[in-house]
């Protein structure tokens, strides 16, 4: 598909990525979901937002596609939520919980949508209240918060099917959501998940923040992604204000990326072992992840890298010393991950729970729209790294890993080979890394401006949104997470599996909980 | 299966010493024992919950698991279910969707039980703060008996905040 297709009246937004916004009606909506869908593309987030007090109108919903040449951000000003908007999960089946949440949160609904029970809110929020609406209070004393109110599962009946609710709080340490399984005997026939028990008014909150400081909170969507969402609200705010940030940083910016996909493939390598009863693994790729996240907090003073990637650039640079000490951990540590992927793929043992476990074919794959890493291994050929390869990527050349068997296996394969190919990366950014600032002047725009941040986190892409106001403030920014695309996907995956297998399965997607919720 | 035997033997121990109040000495670890042996009569339980964290701190306690600091080797462990429990340890902020949740943990805890905030948000709300979503620090929903700032804290924080939950039950 080429843009021309779209027929719209694309404006490109300053961003190192080629990002094109414009605003649809009604009928141009619809019809671009739908070219985009028949030509491959694919839906990247769905948002909605309130200009009021300002010339816009005051209703919007937005969605954010990727095509070949890159992002489109459609705007439809619907005015009145009396309105609505054309529904999207027809032709997109994820969009259905984006849309949903939207309807929580700012009171705007698809119409068409079939699906109508609430996502985010649980319930305990007060009555009718729309956290996004311009005119939504912020003072929390005078609300009285309510009772939680019961969901509505879909029930499956039939002669031996019961229910196993698990959840929110797992057995595990991990992040809290209620799954709830039909099984007959071992066997799974349905899995419902009910997510947002994190929702903590993420979106509401970055309103009462200064662009400045908004990369903070950017950074906490995720705690695993800390560097995927502050460079994609960097970016944003940087498209906004229009502002070069200098190529020392922006090499730098990829470096604390890659490490950041690094840590978590040890992380969940480890994990996806002892998952399947190989606690060795845990203890060795544990082990591995403890060494590398020590030279984080050598190189760049957090563990985590939090708050080290600032508006204009970097917080920490790299002296030669420490670039040549990253170079050498990276050795050191593809040594020992080769070793250990010798161990994994002739365990017989192992192979036997990973292979053929919560399988999601490439067809399926295409048409739920599983994103990112477990997209690629369901042979889901997209990473931005390679299809838009922006700044500093543009001179490395990225080796995209990809897998047709779509099961756990595939998706345990897919983080050895991020994991090698991230590490020849990280070499080579140490290597090659440019002089220079580590970090321009942002000068936050005193007009209402917009700007997008799209970057290939180790889960998949993130993206956000970001709308400055006239006084200088954040009007709105939304922050997508690929989980949302994916935790729909995983309830296909575990379809006709054991229910022993289901952490297995769910570890090996590895999807964020808070990321969603926001 | 030698390759397995040969990874172990060539990774060798890796555990550290634990950290202590009062500088480094050889008797610490049995120290350690002992508290917890004369405050619970067992080994420590925890029932890890997060009620609204944006998940950086659990990565920090999943590594407080790993090899390096040994944490089954000082008689502390982590479990299942808050029936086993001796000790919650609770990050944050607790969102008024979790909250119920929370509540409900802590009453299927048996006494006497222990609770322990884990990182900025669980102390004081963090940049989350208290609005529509979230009521803030863990101890505006739970009695909280340590609160372990940082953003996520670094494990061996985490460790120090358990322990000296531990001792001041004593």
């Amino acid at each position: 598909m080429t843009l021309a297709e779209l027929n719209l009246d694309l404006k490109r937004l300053p961003a190192p990525l080629p990002l094109w916004r414009a605003g649809v009606d009604a009928t141009q909506w619809i019809v671009a979901a739908r070219t985009v869908a028949q030509s491959g593309g694919r839906l990247v987030a769905l948002w909605g937002c309130d200009r009021s007090g300002g010339a816009d109108a005051a209703l919007a919903v937005c969605a954010a596609y990727a095509v070949k040449e890159g992002l489109v951000w459609l705007d439809l000003p619907m005015g009145d939520e009396r309105i609505g908007y054309p529904d999207l999960a027809g032709i997109f089946p994820f969009a259905g919980r984006m849309q949903r949440a939207a309807a929580d949160l700012l009171g705007i609904a698809a119409t068409g949508h079939e699906d109508t029970r609430p996502w985010p809110n649980h319930g305990a929020w007060p009555e009718g209240y729309l956290p996004l609406r311009r005119n939504a209070t912020a003072a929390v004393g005078s609300m009285s918060p309510r009772p939680l109110q019961d969901y509505a599962f879909v029930r499956v009946e039939g002669d031996g099917v019961h229910e196993i609710p698990v959840g929110p709080v797992h057995a595990g340490i991990i992040e809290p959501g209620h799954f709830r399984f039909s099984v007959v005997g071992e066997k799974v026939l349905r899995l419902e998940q009910r997510l947002g028990y994190t929702h903590k008014g993420i979106e509401q909150r970055f309103t009462q923040l200064a662009p400045l400081e908004g990369h903070k909170l950017a950074g906490r969507v995720s705690g695993d992604s800390t560097v995927a969402f502050a460079w994609a609200y960097c970016m944003a705010l940087e498209s906004a204000a229009d502002c070069a940030v200098p190529q020392h940083a922006q090499w730098l910016r990829a470096l604390m990326l890659e490490r950041e996909r690094v840590a978590n493939h040890l992380g969940d390598l480890g994990a996806l072992g002892n998952d399947a009863a190989l606690s060795f693994g845990l203890a060795q790729f544990s082990r591995l992840r403890e060494d590398w996240l020590r030279l984080s907090q050598l190189a760049f003073g957090h563990r985590l890298m939090m708050d080290c990637v600032v508006p204009g650039g970097v917080a920490v640079d790299l002296d030669a010393a420490m670039r040549q000490r990253i170079q050498h951990q990276c050795d050191a540590i593809e040594a020992e991950v080769g070793a250990l992927a010798t161990i994994y793929e002739s365990h017989a043992g192992l192979q036997d729970r990973f292979a053929t476990t919560g399988i999601v074919a490439p067809p399926l794959a295409a048409q739920l729209g599983l994103t990112g890493l477990a997209g690629r291994a369901s042979g889901q050929r997209a990473d931005l790294r390679c299809d838009q390869p922006w700044a500093p990527y543009d001179s490395l050349g990225v080796n995209i890993a990809v897998h047709q068997n779509g099961d756990v296996a595939a998706r345990v394969a897919v983080r050895f080979q991020e994991t090698f190919e991230s590490l020849r990366l990280l070499r080579a950014l140490c290597d090659k890394l440019p002089g220079g600032q580590v970090r321009a002047a942002v000068e936050v725009p005193r007009e209402p401006a917009m700007g997008a941040g799209w970057i290939e986190g180790w889960r998949g892409e993130v993206f956000v949104a970001l709308e400055l106001a006239s006084d200088a403030g954040i009007r709105r920014c939304h922050c997508h997470d690929p989980s949302w695309q994916n935790w729909p996907a995983l309830e296909h995956a575990v379809i006709g599996n054991i229910v022993p297998d289901f952490p297995l399965i769910n570890k090996s997607f590895n999807l964020s909980y808070s990321g969603q919720d926001l | 299966m030698w390759k397995i035997v040969r990874q172990i033997a060539r990774a060798g121990i890796r555990t550290e010493a634990p950290p202590f109040a009062s500088g480094e000495d050889a008797q610490a670890v049995e120290r350690i024992h002992k508290d917890i042996l004369a405050i619970l009569g067992q080994a420590l339980a925890i029932r890890e919950v997060d009620a609204g964290s944006c998940n950086g701190c659990e990565l920090e306690i999943n590594a407080l698991n790993n090899p390096y600091y040994n944490l089954e080797g000082l008689g502390i462990k982590f479990v299942a279910s808050p029936r086993h429990a001796d000790m919650l340890l609770v990050t944050g902020p607790v969102s008024r969707n979790m909250e119920a949740a929370l509540r409900r943990t802590y009453d299927a805890t048996p006494e006497p039980r222990l609770v322990v905030a884990i990182g900025d948000c669980g102390c004081t709300g963090g940049i989350f703060g208290e609005s529509y979503a979230s009521c803030g620090a863990v101890a505006n929903v739970l009695p909280v008996d340590v609160t372990v700032p940082g953003c996520p804290p670094p494990p061996l924080e985490i460790l120090r905040g358990i322990l000296s939950a531990v001792r001041r039950r004593r």
